[in-house]
């Protein structure tokens, strides 16, 4: 938490500074702030004081000092040698394991020896064997990939001459080739490429899932040097080994010149190169230090909520155990001191009065010692007061839990061909526990498919695309030399558009023809042509970084503008079949700042141009005005229109510029581009000075598609009683739109935005908003006792910039207050560890359940600061889910695994710990009642075997099976009656009354157990063994009973675990009484034969549960719980259904009658 | 409309068409089963008043009768508690009975007995221990099992202390639990006749036949220098010692009778029976009691009223709580699964 609110701070102070490397992105994403940060944070100024030096291809001077790690990586944790003592060390980590060793160990001491050597080590010695096999089995399949890795080949340059060489022996400092298609083996900065201008395109779908090709350039410096025919030589330094996959610093001297390297010069392990025939590298990280290697921590481990109110009880039960303990000792002091001089003559402690030659103490340590001695002995005896099994039963149940979720089909996306995934397992009940879910916008309840929706160009809207089916669309397609061009995509078009764009000389045509051509060019758009099966029909292919310039690029040519070509120089557009070449003279990538990108070309006919397209906060400002003023407002009032439909707008302008403002421009663009300090704000002040007074040509609307059942889940979500919010880097009005297209927001709402610039003024906007809060609360409380009125709902609005003087100030509290009494927050421009940091604020204030669904690398920090953590496995990439507890393909899956998982886990979980709990303690209650009647020594009538197997044999099935099979509503009723998911939020079924009144039942149920048996043979000739043998089997029938008595649903694995374990029991009690060694040979034979042993069996099942029973049915029938009332309803629906069902049939079929 | 997207086949491998066979032979969708989707045919049964009532009136239908039964088989059961441990003891040596039963006097001791009922063969002979704790820890332990069972282990006798060596040699049978055998004997004359105690088959066939050697015989025992009790016949293997062998079954409860014999003729009520016995097993030392028992058996055993009168209790709650559920159910009906009940339905805009 600390460090969290650290690095969030730092963030804070980032947003002045603009960072380094910028995306170059037009989409609203908030993706470089993260970046940005990292960048900072990490690299920095401090390339100077402990730089890692690189000799280019001098590996051998480069490693002098071994410091580098080798290119051989290891995830297995453990070798042969280190695996016994480092997974035993690793699973003492747990308290409870540490607690039976401690008593195993207690227990090989002559003095305390109360159990068999071996029955006293067998439940833990099976404990660890079970769990040590289990991580003996993960480690030897990670070893295996790790060998597969480490032994692929590569291209290394040795000796002037590139040689194959395994991974695992490349080294930092080495040249590498490495061909197109190839996985990178290492961290490299790229030297040279195919590509003349030094460009690579590399994917990095391994790293963090983005499929889009990015574009990696090697420097001209070394661009131009073939290393097998000249020996380069030269020096990187660059920052230590780190894991942010956005950043790097470096800077490399060559042939006496000094180099900045940034981000865009290195490729990272585990990307692929694409499109580039070959690229030189130089290793600069290896193995273990890598990027790719380094982000490649686990989920972080969270502890789920029950299991820490568990814990609370588990205290409980060692305070009951201690006690117990010392009522046994303190007795058992009582008792030798009122026969203090018996002891003398007692065959116990023969103490003086034998063996005239010298006085033998027999084993009597002493008064003070011997009550010690009874203490520890008790705690060995009472040991499985603390459920060790509960922990183990935890863990199957989990692991069969996490079985059914991943096997949900309701869960599995056929699109994107994924199931469900457990990333975690120890938090499944959690899921049953949320009351705030806090989702990212952006891939997680939309698709994150940018669709072209309609354009407003030159003050006229064009959005007549919907009305044309997509069959009818053939779409636009290119025909060159008898092959068929056409675009990946399809798009729909606006017949009156389309027949616009192919008009050439109106006034309007010039303008789409304008318009389509910004789209086309300004972007970074790489096309590629795929074969396809036909070889006369090939497509085209738009690879970027940002859907939303794609979607653009895709609707151009549509339109008939479509983009062939792109080099570094030039690009070339096919417009209505006439191929156009344009040089790119200049690109001004899309900052965050000036919220736009501009591309400066040199058209065919001689002129330059400048394209624009950005946000329209920040191009309204940029907009001449005067120069077409309808057309602005026109535009404006259109995009409106856009945003209040959901859909993502994006404004586009140019200018033509002179030939003197051409050439002021190039100047000032290339002195800034070569500059070695400060080049970005170079460059974005070259771009502020000619992206002036620009000429509106029109805006695109993109459709941000909302994923399927979004709205319905969030529906049901918010009927749960469960809060979303939603946090997005989206600007307001998106983010206020697709509240509404997601039901999110309703018109019934009253909002409140608070998006303020200083601290001052958030301070007020909060206490008005909590004034206005109070009002409308107590207004709709006084209409709802006159009319029954619904409660007034209170939507909250608020931005990144609020929230940046809000989170971590006082004011933090104001914001906690004013949220909770809101039914809907949407947080807007907020960055990724601001995401986190109201998270944060919620979890910590609020004491609640919080749950976290992203899908991007920004949604990272959320994701492991919420209790839960979802990752959607879909398009953006496999951060978010490497860094969650559960993946799943589709929002709308939330709620299957919410209401129907989460529900049936957190039941399940928690009924299984109470029994557990009640399953031990009845156990060592029988124990401690007999201990009171053996002069407090502890013997036990229960055979040491028993005692042992009681917790692993005799009852271990049935709860397990219970924990993952038993459902206390259908599926259906549970996704029927959202409201049902409260239970778990209201934490009804594991709380600490529930746990003292299971105490209650438990003692009754020991004293029936006990006494029973104790009243019907006292003063009889039954011996220990016999008695003990009806003690065991009394309490293990009763156990399951009892279970049986909480089962809901019936399945015939339930009823052979239950019934089973009845069975296995009495078995094992037969086996350990044929052992001849034994005391009680035989005993289980004898008592068996009486009728009394019956008697006494049935009297005390039934007199040991009629309580409960009782208590049962009375809450029930008086004070039935939700899902007491939807059980009936669900039984009273079937058996109407079927007696209707029944009724049409008899006329026809006359069915048999049973 | 799927497959066209640019991500599902980004990056420019194989063509469409390669994908999507591929992706349908790869498909990770989960297999259909029941038992995977969680669907297995299950029966769910619910407590409906009906139920309730019948499974407390099929209880109390159950447990009145048997209560009653073995009210009346314990009733019918005739037994002759006599305690002699204090009686036995000469008047002028009350004071220091521990002296008494120590010291090497003659300790005859004759009781008399008179049946109150009619006694039906057999009659089983007990003695009763009360506050012997023959479940003590250090007692219970101290025996040696494997020693019993043959002579080969003679040896074994590790756990036996203290009673492991005599005089250097291993004691057989070894240990505290054999040491303390009981050794007061009865003898029982009914009009001057003697009447036969049968000694034979007393203990468990189980134990004779196989956790008492027929070739261990008692060695070294009682050779110390403090006697504990009885001593065997060394002439006779442990298998035949059917007193031991019930000794050394360790009662679970510190008041517990052991068999000493049966009598295998009816006696008549009012019939007077005197015993004569010898006192010599010390229970003083502790205030144990000793008595003699004289008992019939039903099919339930002993007498011992606490079952039947639990049965009955146990039995008559739950008639009663049949009526009290029937009152209920007739006076404050509810309609079973009436959604009007589920708490958000009854007080609406609470949540």
């Amino acid at each position: 938490m600390d460090s969290n609110s650290n690095s969030y701070s730092q963030l804070q102070n980032e947003n002045s500074s603009l960072p380094d490397f910028i995306r170059n992105s037009s989409s609203q994403r908030s993706t470089s702030s993260i970046q940005s940060f990292h960048s900072k944070a990490s690299g920095g100024h401090s390339v100077k004081e402990d730089a890692r030096l690189v000799y280019i291809n001098d590996p051998e001077k480069t490693n002098e000092k071994f410091e580098f790690a080798k290119n051989s990586i290891r995830t297995g944790k453990y070798s042969i040698l280190t695996f016994l003592p480092r997974n035993l060390f690793e699973q003492f980590h747990r308290v409870a394991y540490i607690y039976f060793l401690v008593i195993a160990i207690l227990n090989q001491l002559p003095q305390l020896a109360v159990f068999g050597r071996g029955a006293s080590i067998m439940p833990l010695a099976f404990v660890l064997l079970v769990t040590a096999v289990k991580d003996g089995y993960e480690d030897y399949r990670r070893h295996r990939s790790d060998n597969i890795e480490n032994n692929r080949l590569a291209w290394v340059l040795v000796n002037d001459q590139f040689q194959q060489k395994k991974w695992k022996d490349m080294r930092v400092g080495e040249i590498v080739k490495i061909s197109a298609n190839e996985t990178l083996p290492c961290d490299m900065v790229l030297l040279s490429t195919s590509d003349t201008t030094g460009v690579a395109y590399i994917q990095t779908t391994n790293l963090d899932g983005e499929s889009n090709l990015k574009t990696r350039y090697a420097k001209q410096e070394t661009q131009m040097k073939n290393p097998e025919k000249e020996k380069i030589s030269g020096l990187i330094k660059c920052e230590k080994p780190n894991r942010n996959i956005y950043g790097f610093q470096a800077n490399m001297e060559i042939d006496g010149k000094r180099v900045s390297l940034g981000p865009s010069n290195i490729i990272l392990r585990g990307c692929e190169l694409k499109n580039t025939s070959w690229a030189l590298g130089i290793v600069v990280y290896a193995g273990g230090e890598t990027k790719a290697m380094l982000n490649n921590s686990g989920a972080p481990s969270k502890r789920s909520r029950l299991e820490t109110h568990m814990n609370r009880e588990i205290i409980y039960l060692s305070i009951f155990l201690v006690v117990l303990c010392t009522i046994v000792s303190v007795c058992h002091g009582a008792w030798l001191r009122r026969h203090k001089d018996d002891l003398v003559l007692m065959q116990f402690y023969r103490k003086k009065d034998y063996s005239e030659p010298k006085v033998d103490d027999y084993n009597y340590y002493g008064w003070g010692m011997e009550i010690f001695f009874v203490f520890l002995m008790s705690v060995i005896v009472f040991q499985i007061m603390i459920p060790i099994s509960l922990y183990i039963s935890m863990e199957l149940v989990r692991v069969g839990q996490a079985y059914f979720m991943i096997r949900d089909d309701r869960m599995y996306d056929k699109a994107s061909n994924s199931r469900f995934q457990c990333r975690a397992l120890n938090i499944n009940e959690d899921l049953g526990q949320i009351k705030y879910v806090f989702s990212d916008k952006t891939g997680t309840l939309t698709e994150n498919k940018m669709e072209f929706q309609c354009a407003s160009i030159g003050g006229v809207d064009y959005s007549g695309g919907k009305a044309i089916s997509e069959d009818e669309q053939t779409g636009y397609s290119l025909r060159v030399e008898g092959q068929v061009f056409r675009p990946k995509m399809k798009v729909k078009v606006d017949p009156e558009l389309l027949s616009l764009s192919k008009q050439k000389h109106t006034d309007e045509g010039r303008h789409v023809h304008d318009f389509f051509i910004a789209l086309a060019a300004c972007n970074t758009i790489v096309p590629l042509t795929v074969e396809t099966s036909d070889p006369a029909l090939k497509l085209i292919d738009y690879q970027g970084e940002s859907p939303d310039e794609q979607a653009l690029v895709y609707a151009a040519a549509a339109y008939g503008f479509m983009l062939i070509e792109r080099t570094s120089g030039h690009i070339v557009i096919d417009i209505q079949g006439e191929r156009q070449r344009y040089n790119v003279l200049g690109l001004h990538e899309f900052d965050s700042d000036r919220k736009r990108m501009s591309v400066i070309l040199g058209c065919p006919d001689n002129t330059f141009k400048v394209f624009v397209k950005g946000a329209d906060t920040t191009m309204f400002n940029v907009i001449d005005r005067s120069l077409n003023s309808n057309t602005v407002k026109a535009t404006e009032d259109h995009l409106h229109l856009y945003s209040s439909k959901g859909l993502r707008t994006l404004v586009v302008g140019m200018r033509d510029l002179s030939a003197s403002e051409f050439e002021q421009w190039q100047s000032s663009y290339e002195r800034a581009s070569t500059a070695l300090m400060g080049r970005a704000a170079l460059l974005r002040k070259v771009a502020y000075n000619v992206e002036t007074s620009l000429s509106i040509l029109g805006a695109s609307a993109i459709e941000d598609k909302l994923q399927q059942g979004v709205p319905e889940a969030i529906e049901s979500l918010r009927n749960a009683g469960i809060k979303v919010w939603v946090l997005t880097g989206d600007k307001q009005e998106t983010a206020i739109s697709i509240g509404y297209s997601s039901k999110l927001l309703t018109s019934k709402m009253t909002q409140i935005v608070v998006n303020n610039n200083s601290k001052e003024s958030c301070k007020k906007s909060l206490d008005d908003a909590l004034v206005m809060c109070k009002k409308l609360t107590t207004d709709s409380d006084a209409t709802r006792r006159g009319s029954g009125a619904r409660k007034t709902e209170i939507a909250l609005i608020i931005d990144g910039t609020s929230l940046v003087h809000i989170l971590d100030t006082e004011l933090e509290e104001q914001l906690f207050n004013l949220s909770s009494k809101c039914t809907v927050v949407l947080c807007c421009r907020v960055a990724p560890l601001q995401k986190a940091g109201i998270v944060a604020l919620m979890k910590n204030r609020a004491n609640e359940m919080t749950l976290a669904i992203g899908d991007g690398a920004n949604d990272v920090s959320m994701i492991q600061m919420a209790d839960v953590g979802i990752g959607i496995s879909g398009q953006e990439g496999r951060q978010a889910v490497m860094a969650s507890d559960f993946a799943m393909a589709q929002f709308r899956f939330l709620v299957p695994l919410l209401f129907v998982h989460g529900h049936w886990n957190y039941q399940r979980m928690s009924y299984m710990i109470l029994y557990n709990v009640y399953r031990n303690a009845v156990f060592v209650l029988v124990l401690f009642w007999y201990a009171l009647f053996t002069s407090f020594t502890l013997t036990t009538a229960i055979t040491d075997w028993s005692s042992v197997l009681y917790s692993v044999i005799y009852t271990a099935l049935p709860t397990i099976v219970v924990g993952v099979l038993d459902k206390d509503l259908s599926r259906t009723t549970l996704l029927r009656y959202p409201q049902l998911y409260g239970t778990g939020q209201r934490q009804e079924s594991y709380n600490g009354k529930l746990f003292w009144v299971t105490i209650m039942d438990t003692l009754w149920q020991s004293i029936a157990a006990f006494f029973v048996p104790l009243l019907a043979y006292w003063g009889s000739d039954v011996d220990r063994s016999s008695l003990g043998d009806l003690w065991t089997i009394a309490v293990v029938i009763l156990v399951n009973i009892h279970l049986a008595m909480d089962v809901v649903r019936w399945y015939w694995i339930t009823h052979a675990a239950i019934w089973g374990s009845i069975v296995a029991t009495f078995i094992c009690v037969m086996v350990i009484d044929v052992l001849p060694f034994l005391p009680g040979y035989w005993a289980f034979f004898h008592i068996a034969g009486t009728k009394l042993f019956w008697a006494c069996l049935f009297g005390i099942t039934i007199a040991a549960l009629v309580p409960r029973f009782v208590v049962k049915i009375f809450i029930q029938y008086f004070r039935p719980d939700d899902i007491q009332i939807a059980r009936e309803l669900e039984k009273v629906e079937n058996s109407r259904e079927s007696r209707d069902a029944e009724i049409e049939m008899n006329p026809i079929f006359d069915p048999p009658r049973r | 409309m799927n497959s066209d997207t640019p991500s599902s086949s980004a990056g420019g491998g194989g063509t469409g068409s390669a994908d999507t066979t591929g992706a349908r032979r790869n498909s990770k969708r989960p297999k259909y089963s029941r038992f995977t989707q969680q669907e297995l045919p299950a029966c769910k049964p619910i407590l409906t008043p009906k139920w309730v009532i019948s499974a407390f009136l099929l209880v109390s239908v159950v447990f009145i009768p048997i209560g009653v039964v073995s009210l009346f088989a314990s009733r019918d059961v005739v037994e002759i508690v006599d305690r002699y441990d204090s009686e036995c003891i000469p008047a002028d040596a009350r004071n220091n009975k521990v002296g008494f039963i120590q010291s090497s006097q003659v300790k005859t001791c004759n009781r008399t007995l008179r049946v109150p009922k009619h006694m039906k063969k057999p009659i089983y002979v007990y003695y009763q221990l009360d506050n012997f704790y023959q479940n003590h820890r250090r007692y219970v332990k101290s025996r040696s099992d494997q020693q019993l069972r043959s002579p080969g282990n003679e040896d074994d006798t590790s756990a036996c202390k203290p009673e492991d060596n005599a005089n250097g040699m291993p004691i057989v049978p070894c240990g505290l639990v054999a040491w303390s055998l009981f050794n007061d004997t009865y003898d029982f004359t009914h009009n001057n006749q003697q009447l036969a105690v049968n000694k034979r088959e007393i203990s468990w066939k189980s134990d004779r036949d196989r956790k008492f050697g027929k070739k261990v015989y008692p060695k070294n025992f009682q050779n110390g220098t403090l006697i504990g009790g009885a001593r065997l016949d060394p002439l006779k293997p442990l298998s035949e010692q059917e007193d031991l062998i019930v000794w050394m079954r360790t009662a679970a409860l510190p008041t517990f009778r052991k068999l000493y014999g049966k009598i295998e003729t009816d006696l008549q009520a009012g019939d007077v029976i005197s015993v004569t016995l010898e006192n010599n097993y010390n229970t003083y030392s502790f205030d144990g009691k000793k008595k003699l028992v004289l008992s019939t058996t039903s099919w339930l055993g002993g007498k011992n009223d606490f079952l039947g009168i639990a049965y009955l209790t146990v039995g008559g709650l739950c008639f009663f709580l049949a009526m009290v559920f029937i009152i209920i159910y007739l006076v404050k009906p509810r309609q079973l699964g009436d959604p009007s009940y589920l708490s958000w339905n009854r007080n609406p805009g609470s949540h």
